[in-house]
């Protein structure tokens, strides 16, 4: 383990760094010379320490480390279609066609992200139990792979949730233009995707379930509420939507909402995909 | 009705940490502070007569929440049209999620009118003579066309944002886009809601530039927009 090179990487990711350990560098004098006394296990206390100092809290997340929380998400979604795809789940010829075109997509995905982070990709055999998800969820989606209805409503729940996922990461990615873009080219195809799924609820007779976002949690299930979370926001930025003009008075509460789609930080989305098996 | 933004509630001289704890931002707001310090409080900034028709300004992210603006204007334009005068044989489901289309527009068009304030671009007229609209089909295909170039359009401009509050922003926009993509492509062509036309080998959209975005944009504009920092002229 070489101490200075794993500064430059943290260099690389925040140019300031140094300046915020100590604008002397006096922290990094000293941890150089402590550290060449203490076993490279003692290292990660030391660096926590270090981070602490530098950001009040803990490191800033790293592009790596962003694009290895995608990858498990589309470990999940690929699983997911996979699974769903090869089940004996009656979806009529459309359905199969929906679910085949996203499934392919979804396995794509994988395979780009595996490609960019090359031997820092997390193995998918690390997530579930050896790789196998419970997609269930614990028991909340017993008929996941028996029901179509609820298959979709799985579906649904975490193409939204995905889309939001990314969106929140878009700010972690800003110093990495090509990583940001390629970001926001996979956020946008789930929010396709998220759109087909939620046409085929709808013409399956959730009938209030449109392709967009309708205040908070619209998809009639209580189990998935917290996905759908802030979703009824009206306050972007400085300005609040409602107080626009629209058609016939201000912007309504529902088009408000349903303009604008929320993200969600990786705090947030861990809880509702580890019932799955993320880990 | 002039509607003080953001940026100018700085320019008007709150102090900056009351302004950043007005914006609630953090870091974010350093963003904001940067473009507005070096910008002269100059209302008709972006739109340089110097060079013909309207410009988005200087590089920076007035110009890219300019260029928003101008793709916002002329989509909820378009969905007003379409409702106002709806195509032949429109279903009852058409006619309320085009409706609801229409209505997202217009608060996106509002936001960047509302948060631009006096560094908005004008107003543009467009011109829809290419489009029949009592025919479903030329609706559909104009919409799938705007809405396509939306998505290509900020997913393609989110790396030149500044601001994280404003990508953020972009980023709740474009996924929202990309809903109205996938139903209008479904409306044209069931499944085609990300087919290979759009998406690379990678199951990714593809991005479009500036330039390519306004060429395309231009054709529905009798007011050329210009982005000549961008390397772009109608």
């Amino acid at each position: 383990m070489n101490l200075y090179s794993i500064i430059e990487e943290i260099e690389k990711v925040d140019p300031e760094f140094q300046d915020r350990v100590n604008p002397r560098r006096a922290a990094i004098k000293n941890i150089t010379s402590f550290g060449s006394k203490v076993a490279v296990a003692a290292m990660p206390f030391v660096f926590s320490t270090l981070f602490k100092k530098a950001y009040g809290q803990t490191a800033p997340v790293s592009v790596a480390d962003v694009l290895n929380y995608a990858l498990k998400l589309e470990y999940l979604e690929a699983a997911f279609y996979n699974q769903g795809a090869t089940s004996s789940l009656g979806f009529s010829s459309s359905e199969r066609s929906y679910v085949n075109t996203i499934r392919g997509h979804e396995n794509a995905h994988v395979t780009f992200l595996r490609n960019t982070l090359g031997s820092a990709a997390v193995a998918q055999s690390t997530q579930g139990t050896a790789g196998v998800y419970d997609f269930t969820a614990g028991g909340t989606f017993p008929t996941v792979f028996t029901s179509v209805d609820t298959f979709f409503a799985v579906a649904q729940a975490l193409e939204d949730t995905g889309v939001r996922a990314y969106k929140g990461q878009a700010p972690n990615l800003m110093k990495d233009a090509v990583a940001l873009t390629a970001a926001l080219n996979i956020h946008s195809v789930e929010a396709r995707h998220a759109a087909a799924v939620r046409q085929i609820r709808r013409t399956r007779g959730a009938s209030g379930t449109k392709p967009w976002i309708t205040g908070a949690n619209d998809t009639g299930i209580s189990a998935v509420n917290a996905n759908y979370a802030g979703e009824d926001n009206v306050m972007q930025g400085p300005v609040t939507i409602t107080s626009l003009a629209g058609v016939g008075g201000n912007i309504s509460t529902n088009a408000a909402t349903a303009s604008f789609d929320e993200p969600l930080t990786m705090a947030q989305v861990l809880p509702l995909v580890t019932p799955f098996g993320v880990k | 009705m002039e509607t003080e933004s953001l940026l100018e509630k700085q320019d008007a001289g709150i102090g900056r940490r009351s302004f950043l704890r007005y914006a609630g931002a953090g870091l974010a707001g350093v963003g904001i502070l940067a473009v507005g310090a070096c910008t002269k409080d100059d209302p008709n900034e972006g739109i340089n007569t110097n060079r013909g028709g309207i410009d988005l300004g200087a590089k920076g992210d007035f110009a890219i929440l300019n260029y928003a603006y101008a793709l916002e204007q002329l989509e909820a334009a378009f969905y007003t049209q379409v409702v106002a005068t709806m195509y032949t044989g429109a279903t009852s489901d058409e006619i309320a999620l085009l409706t609801d289309i229409r209505d997202h527009e217009l608060a996106h068009r509002e936001f960047f009118k509302a948060a631009l304030g006096s560094k908005a671009i004008q107003a543009l007229t467009p011109d829809f003579g290419a489009v029949n609209f009592s025919n479903r089909a030329s609706v559909l295909a104009t919409a799938q066309a705007f809405e396509d170039l939306g998505v290509s359009a900020y997913n393609g401009a989110g790396f030149q944002i500044q601001d994280a509050t404003y990508l953020t922003i972009a980023g709740k926009i474009v996924s929202v886009e990309a809903r109205h993509a996938a139903y209008i492509r479904n409306l044209v062509n069931p499944g085609s809601f990300a087919d290979s036309t759009i998406l690379d080998g990678f199951g990714m959209d593809k991005v479009n530039t500036i330039p390519g975005v306004l060429a395309t944009a231009n054709t529905f504009l009798k007011t050329k927009v210009n982005a000549y920092d961008y390397g772009y002229t109608a």
